[in-house]
């Protein structure tokens, strides 16, 4: 319980490259043309918020690239996952990938990322930004939720919740595993050699990549056909071929409704993954039946 | 429900519905809405495309799949039949150029495009955008060669056989005939989108 006077709000004083408050996303509103938003690697969402006692349905920061510098305004538990990154409170180092309790007005300072590309930070009672739609992530393209996190911004936190419940250990995110691809629905829409360039290839992380997609760079996959596909609707996780080629990773933020086939979706812990991965990184397929 | 759509299996717990036609879509999109209800289907999304219903996050797809044979005879007469009218001011920056993909006259647009039964096919691109249904052939229009980097919220466009409404300004490549003032979007909303998949709309001179 926070004491009485002391407001528990976060205080942005520096950041480094585009923070985001997120949270488990606006699922259910697909129909509506409502991307799912959410926290790009969820299992590093989770695990901050199980970290500080949260729900998982908390809202953390999504800091890409680490560097991040805010101000507690009470006495809390913070924790950071994802990326690697150093944490340093009040000028001391403390470890990553754990609870740490901080007195009011600690200063919370994240690094730059060390293994990775982005790093999760759960304070005990979450970002209580309003929600929109039963989310409080950012999703800029759609224009729901928050907007992007400032300098200057102070951001609310809710109720300080119960003791943090058993976790697992944080590991950082293992950047050079394949991602498994179950192949389908619109395999058939590619030629004969498409999957086996797919499962064989090395392909790079495109910087054009954002959180709507994972644009990859490599041997092109040629369609089998030349029709157009009726628009039909995206799984998080599909691997989508455009005309030209160059697979691209549907994330969190990807449109609900597409026109170009999915060759494969990739499993949850492969998209997670997905979030860990930085322009120039580079990526390989395995590839299954589902 | 006349036949019954073939499905594919997505990752781990999605699955695509395959349908023969638009009707076959609105039917499998309801049959799914009402097993739902029932408590025979759980899963996240029901997200109908253009001739798919797609069920995203199903819990136990393999028994959906065994269930999928009962879809045929599910009652579908609870379905609330939304109709909306939006009326629109016909001063779109496309209007002459679709009068002259079209070989028709300006006024001639309007009136086919008013008198068109439309209805949303399905929803994308952005929060609220419908893709409409139903435009008589003439009518069909290729996108702009190139795509504007702003359309105001409320115009409204063609594009290929579908009519749509942008929710909020936002960049866009179809052929705009005019604006609306009707709200959209509107994400306080209880139901946010005023067109849904299976409403009918008709448009009326503003």
């Amino acid at each position: 319980m926070p004491r009485p006077g002391a407001d528990p709000s976060l205080t942005v004083e520096r950041l480094a490259g585009l923070v985001l408050v997120t949270d488990l996303g606006r699922v259910g509103h697909a129909h509506l043309g409502v991307p799912r938003s959410g926290a790009l690697d969820l299992p590093a969402h989770r695990l901050a918020n199980r970290l500080v006692g949260n729900d998982e349905a908390a809202a953390t920061l999504e800091c890409l690239g680490g560097g991040l510098r805010v101000r507690v305004g009470a006495a809390t538990t913070v924790a950071v996952t994802g990326a690697q990154v150093p944490l340093v409170v009040d000028g001391r180092p403390r470890d990553w990938g754990d609870a740490v309790a901080v007195p009011r007005g600690a200063v919370v300072e994240l690094g730059r990322v060390v293994v990775g590309l982005r790093a999760y930070l759960a304070v005990a009672g979450g970002v209580a930004v309003e929600p929109v739609l039963g989310s409080r992530s950012s999703d800029l393209l759609s224009g729901l939720g928050p907007p992007r996190v400032e300098e200057g911004d102070e951001l609310p936190v809710g109720e300080r919740p119960g003791a943090p419940r058993p976790v697992g250990v944080a590991v950082p995110p293992r950047v050079g595993d394949p991602l498994e691809l179950a192949v389908g629905p619109r395999e058939d829409w590619l030629d004969a050699a498409a999957l086996e360039t797919l499962g064989r290839a090395a392909y790079v992380v495109s910087s054009a990549s954002n959180r709507v997609g994972l644009r990859l760079e490599g041997p092109a996959l040629t369609w089998a056909r030349r029709q157009e596909l009726p628009s039909e609707g995206m799984v998080l996780g599909a691997v989508q071929v455009p005309p030209g080629g160059q697979p691209v990773v549907f994330l969190a933020d990807h449109p609900t409704t597409g026109g170009y086939p999915v060759v494969g979706v990739l499993d949850a812990a492969s998209v997670a993954r997905c979030a860990q991965l930085a322009p120039g990184d580079e990526v390989r397929f395995r590839l299954t039946r589902p | 429900m006349t036949g019954l759509p073939t499905p594919l299996r997505v990752g781990r717990d999605a699955l695509l519905l395959e349908c023969a036609g638009p009707e076959q879509v609105r039917a499998t999109a309801a049959a799914a809405r009402a097993r739902r209800e029932a408590g025979l289907l759980v899963c996240d999304e029901v997200v109908p495309g253009a001739a798919t219903v797609l069920l995203d996050g199903v819990v136990d797809r393999e028994a959906v799949l065994a269930d999928l044979a009962a879809w045929a005879d599910v009652e579908l007469g609870a379905e609330q039949e939304r109709a909306v009218e939006l009326a629109v001011t016909y001063d779109g920056a496309d209007l002459d150029e679709v009068a002259r993909l079209t070989g028709l006259s300006t006024s001639e647009v309007v009136e086919l495009h008013q008198g068109a039964e439309l209805r949303v096919a399905f929803c994308g691109f952005a929060p609220g955008f419908a893709y409409l249904a139903g435009l008589p052939e003439v009518l069909h229009v290729p996108r702009r060669d190139e795509p504007r980097t702003r359309v105001p919220a409320g115009a409204v466009g063609l594009a290929g056989e579908f009519c749509g409404v942008y929710p909020r300004e936002s960049p866009g490549g179809w052929q705009l005939l005019g604006t609306t003032r009707a709200t959209l979007w509107d994400p306080t909303s209880a139901e946010p989108a005023l067109l849904r998949p299976g409403t009918a709309v008709r448009f009326t001179r503003a």
